[in-house]
């Protein structure tokens, strides 16, 4: 579980975030939505440590993710995995050695091992073939699933995806959205995914943080959020497909 | 302002390098590929350059020394201190910042941009650490062998252009070299390749590396890197010469 408590964000003048206070649940799927330019990758960026907040306390199973030590810190990010807007891919690596990346830092596998981790999670996001291809030579769809493949290597217990089907078709955008559902679910993963995407939250979304201009709107379950009266969230779903 | 600021920023980050290493074997490997990268795959460029300078050395000193009373030997002296004192590391380095930093510059912007630093830095990897040090020990390491290999190359093409164009005899040429030959120059010029090698890759490293922005930004990111690195190597060899000589 992940707790955030009174977090702020500026830059510069510019408030960014404003007194977050949000609660994400293992084995399921935590969807922070909002509209572009609201502070959501931010709000993903400050919990995974790229960003430093303002004020406030981001706590890993009750520890402050800020506050602690380098070392402790360090243990707690080879927990987290995280699927990129991008997806990120190291260039220079083939599809294999960027799923093989964090098992060869931080585990003590031998090559063999590995390798069989490596084919496991590529097989888990069905990408049986792929292992010599370069980042530049499989499409955005293959691209996000080695991601995934990438982030779940270590067995992560967080798994943060910043809006993972973007620029994808509807098709993949749905194979990517079950595929997180169902990692999360079967490892019992806490999943923080930043979407503005009205689809993947109602398919897969279990909890529902929504930000608006800086300020947390919402917070609640699925139901709850399609059933509040917030003129906001009236607004931000009546401009979607799906309405209510 | 800006200038001190930037300075304090570079500082920072080459001390934000240092810190335990999660697989050791992974960073000397990688050193190792570097050391491939800037050194190896430099030598054609270095060779082109030695051999040039050398020659074209030999061509001007000997069209500068007219008066028939001063010996031909003085020619082989000239162009191997020459070559020695600047040439080979000076030249040679300016050159390097324009290959090796551009390439650096670019390699590093692009990560950058397209989140694969944040990608490290999420999975607790030292990002500086593990994509700067190797480069900047690859560089230390082999641009002062670059430019011993561009010590011999000069002077050996010098001396052929002395005896392709009969300006004098690979015997008085030699015997010229030899007289003013001192080791003290090799050591100062490898000094200022030591130098001119850790300037080359921490200024490219530190451009790439904050970069922001897109594919423009990692553009100018480059440019800065080899811009910045020439005039650096230009003054460091300013600063070094006063010291030394």
């Amino acid at each position: 579980m992940i707790e955030i408590q009174n977090l702020n964000k500026s830059f510069g003048d510019k408030e960014v975030l404003r007194n977050i206070n949000a609660t994400f649940y293992p084995g399921q799927v935590n969807v922070v939505i909002g509209a572009s330019g609201s502070g959501k990758s931010v709000l993903m960026k400050c919990m995974v440590g790229l960003v430093l907040p303002d004020t406030g306390k981001i706590l890993y199973k009750g520890e402050d993710f800020i506050a602690i030590d380098y070392k402790t810190k360090k243990e707690i990010r080879e927990q987290i995995g995280m699927l990129f807007q991008g997806s990120a891919l190291f260039d220079s690596l083939t599809v294999e050695e960027n799923v093989d990346f964090p098992l060869k830092m931080f585990s003590n596998m031998t090559k063999e091992e590995r390798l069989e981790r490596v084919n496991f999670c590529l097989q888990r996001v069905k990408l049986e073939n792929a292992n010599k291809l370069f980042p530049s030579e499989i499409s955005g769809g293959m691209k996000k699933r080695v991601g995934i493949a990438r982030a779940i290597a270590l067995n992560p217990k967080y798994l943060f995806c910043d809006e993972p089907n973007s620029g994808l078709d509807p098709v993949t955008s749905r194979v990517i959205d079950l595929l997180i559902k169902e990692i999360t679910e079967e490892y019992n993963i806490t999943t923080i995914m930043n979407s503005h995407d009205m689809k993947t939250l109602f398919d897969i979304g279990d909890n529902v943080t929504f930000i608006y201009k800086g300020d947390l709107e919402f917070e609640g379950t699925i139901e709850d959020f399609r059933n509040s009266p917030s003129p906001l969230i009236e607004e931000f779903l009546g401009a979607s497909y799906f309405q209510r | 302002m800006l200038l001190f600021y930037n300075f304090g920023r570079y500082l920072l980050f080459l001390a934000s390098m240092f810190s335990k290493p999660e697989k050791i074997g992974i960073y000397i490997s990688r050193t190792f590929n570097e050391m491939v990268s800037i050194g190896i795959n430099s030598l054609p460029i270095v060779a082109i350059i030695a051999l040039f300078s050398g020659g074209v050395s030999t061509i001007q000193t000997s069209y500068q020394l007219i008066a028939s009373w001063i010996s031909k030997t003085i020619i082989g002296s000239i162009v191997s201190d020459t070559v020695i004192l600047e040439f080979a590391p000076t030249i040679t380095c300016l050159v390097l910042a324009g290959k090796i930093g551009s390439s650096i510059a670019s390699e590093i912007g692009t990560m950058k941009v397209s989140e694969q630093i944040d990608a490290l830095e999420v999975m607790g990897i030292n990002s500086t650490g593990y994509l700067a040090l190797p480069k900047i020990i690859a560089g230390v390491i082999m641009i002062p062998m670059l430019i011993i290999i561009a010590m011999f190359l000069g002077i050996w093409g010098g001396m052929m252009a002395g005896v392709a164009t009969g300006i004098l005899p690979a015997e008085l040429f030699m015997e010229g070299a030899r007289g003013s030959f001192k080791t003290f120059n090799v050591m100062f010029a490898l000094i200022k390749a030591t130098s001119f090698g850790f300037i080359i890759t921490s200024i490219s490293c530190f451009q790439g590396y904050f970069t922001e922005g897109g594919a423009l930004e990692v553009g100018k990111s480059s440019t800065n890197a080899v811009v910045y690195s020439s005039v650096m190597i230009l003054c460091a060899d300013y600063v070094i010469a006063q010291l030394f000589l």
